[in-house]
């Protein structure tokens, strides 16, 4: 498949300028951090290692928290499950949006009526309230948060699957395979679809910056994760009165989360470049409205 | 809403009195499809929280539930009865200003909600107008300066503060402004029942600036975009040669050309302040609709729940519609009737 060879070599260009480089080296750091964190933290999350907000120490490196746990422990062990999270509710909303958005596309009339009315349903919710609705009534449960967030996508992702793929059956190879009688579900799948590559690819950045965002912030309300097992937006939350005796339990999970959107942001916005001009150089107004179009 | 949209009809209305109208058109169709969208939501919202199987009486009882106290809250809630008739009578409460009773506290959900409604108000509009302020003035600059320290600087800042959550934000700025640094302003806010919130703005600085502060970098950036875009354009260029003054071409020809498409991310970014004033409003323990949302999912307090998402995606709705109608309005060419 040579399209798809593509789509890596968009990465590929990405990855090989200055600013793709970089942001992918801190979401990695911080990737990495959370992934080797739980096997390398010197106590566990939930054991008592020295006094509540107690300053660093030899014993924590980073002081203890509001129950005095290891405060670099529990930051080295509140991190995967976010991550993987945010992971799962992207890749499940992109998927599902991106199919959503093809199919109204394609199918256009009554399917594609149906579907942007759901579409505008969905989008008169804010994310996090959406989010935060479901949760009231089913419990703060991981695989519901998961779902929420990935429904709360999906919209946005068809929006603009949607528009993309229009916007690529309006040319005149897709006309000439029409008239040629090339059957549409045949157009779909081997041009239309890889066309979409690059732009789902940004979209996958995109997403994955706001799971972080409304997955972390329902993790800071108290619904995500619960006591006493650690999580970066709840500790937090629950560290905050202690800010002034140990700033470092709430400055390294908000550091952290900080730094793995920034990483995905700066990286996302390379690729959108690189997708568009060879040598990464394209002109400037053509990404911004790619990640501005669809901000919330 | 209606009123609103009216308003709008007659100011658009009279300078230009052409047969074809767009924007009044537009105005009537998006506003019926924004009432049939809300209606829409209102039986998600409805089913989601009342008919789910699980059943409202026993998520709001869970561990304290017996079968008497099951039926004396299903008979409360109206459960025992059809759904479409439990939602017929919620929405016919709800467009008389009834939004039932708090499970919570017992008090009718219309006074918690209504106070709390202008609370938030307050802060969306606020930290709106200033971060629209801050993000179009920084971007014309920017666009203006392009490609000096100042723009790049402010744009690789503006692109790597991009969708930082609001409470990583807020951290930040008690650390800086409230807590360890300097004390200027108080970490959370204790306002006196029954207070406007305009009444001690001391207590508004730091939610605002972290609401101006998740905001800017997005209007910022599409404001320089679009601002570079129309600087390079032939009429620019022919005003220049004409020798008009540079900071006359930067005001008066350029940013009306610009301003359009930063119009839909200000709108985007009032979107963005409903669902982000529930972070902030925990945070600084602010008193308005956000926090009143978070304790109520906790309480499971489902009508106050029902009656909050409610206002929130009406107020989605609604800026929608009007960010449409706003950047139609500015934007002459897109006026025109379509050939």
């Amino acid at each position: 498949m040579a399209r798809r060879s593509e789509a890596l070599a968009v990465i590929g260009r990405a990855v090989r300028t200055p600013q793709g480089a970089t942001g992918l080296a801190i979401a990695g750091c911080v990737v990495l951090v959370a992934a080797i964190g739980p096997a390398v933290a010197p106590y566990s999350s939930t054991q008592f290692v020295t006094a509540p907000f107690a300053r660093a120490s030899s014993v924590a490196w980073l002081g203890g928290d509001i129950l005095g746990r290891d405060v670099l422990s529990r930051t080295l062990d509140g991190g995967w499950e976010l991550l993987a999270m945010a992971a799962v509710a992207t890749a499940l909303g992109v998927a599902v949006g991106a199919v959503l958005g093809v199919m109204a596309a394609y199918y256009g009339g009554w399917w594609d009526n149906v579907i942007m009315r759901a579409v505008d349903v969905i989008l008169a919710f804010p994310q996090l309230v959406f989010a935060l609705l479901l949760v009231a009534i089913l419990g703060p449960k991981i695989w519901l948060i998961v779902l929420a967030v990935a429904i709360s996508h999906a919209p946005q992702v068809a929006r603009v699957a949607r528009s993309s793929a229009l916007d690529i059956s309006e040319r005149d190879y897709v006309k000439a395979m029409q008239i040629l009688g090339i059957p549409g579900r045949r157009i779909v799948r081997r041009d239309v679809l890889p066309n979409l590559t690059s732009v789902l690819m940004v979209e996958i950045g995109l997403r994955l910056t706001y799971s972080m965002l409304v997955i972390a912030g329902l993790s800071f309300l108290g619904f995500g994760l619960q006591p006493p097992a650690a999580s970066w937006g709840l500790m937090i939350n629950e560290n905050r009165v202690g800010l002034i005796a140990n700033p470092w339990g709430v400055l390294m999970p908000a550091i952290l989360i900080a730094l793995f959107t920034i990483g995905v942001n700066t990286f996302t916005d390379a690729v959108a470049r690189a997708s568009l001009g060879v040598g990464g150089r394209a002109t400037e107004p053509e990404p911004v409205a790619l990640v501005a179009r669809e901000v919330t | 809403m209606t009123t609103t949209v009216t308003a709008e009809t007659e100011k658009a209305h009279e300078p230009k009195p052409r047969k074809p109208h767009p924007i009044r058109d537009m105005v009537i169709k998006r506003s019926l499809i924004g009432i049939l969208t809300l209606v829409l939501v209102s039986i998600l919202i409805f089913a989601a929280t009342q008919t789910l199987p699980g059943n409202a009486a026993s998520a709001v009882l869970q561990n304290t539930a017996t079968p008497a106290r099951l039926a004396a809250l299903e008979k409360q809630l109206g459960l025992n009865r059809p759904a479409v008739e439990q939602y017929w009578t919620w929405l016919t409460g709800v467009l008389h200003g009834n939004f039932g009773t708090s499970l919570a506290n017992g008090q009718p959900v219309g006074t918690l909600v209504g106070g709390r409604i202008v609370n938030s108000l307050v802060l969306v509009v606020l930290a709106g107008l200033i971060g629209t302020l801050i993000g179009v003035g920084l971007g014309v600059l920017a666009a203006a300066w392009r490609d000096s320290l100042f723009d790049r600087v402010l744009s690789v800042t503006s692109l790597a503060v991009t969708a930082l959550p609001e409470f990583v934000v807020a951290v930040v700025l008690v650390i800086f402004f409230a807590a360890v640094v300097v004390h200027w302003f108080p970490a959370v806010s204790v306002f006196v029942p029954g207070t406007a919130p305009w009444s001690n703005p001391k207590e508004l600085v730091l939610p605002v600036a972290t609401l101006v502060l998740v905001i800017v970098p997005y209007i910022f950036r599409m404001m320089r975009a679009s601002m570079i875009d129309a600087l390079e354009s032939d009429y620019v260029q022919m005003a220049r040669l004409k020798g008009v003054p540079k900071w006359r071409v930067l005001l008066f020809h350029a940013l009306p050309n610009a301003i359009a498409p930063t119009i839909q991310v200000i709108g985007l970014s009032f979107l963005y302040l409903a669902g982000g004033v529930v972070v902030v409003e925990y945070m600084f323990n602010y008193p308005g609709l956000g926090q009143a949302l978070v304790s109520a999912v906790s309480d499971r307090d489902i009508p106050q729940i029902q009656a909050i998402v409610l206002v929130l995606a009406a107020f989605y709705i609604f800026v929608n519609i009007a960010t449409d109608v706003i950047s139609l309005a500015v934007s002459p060419r897109r006026r025109l009737p379509r050939s």
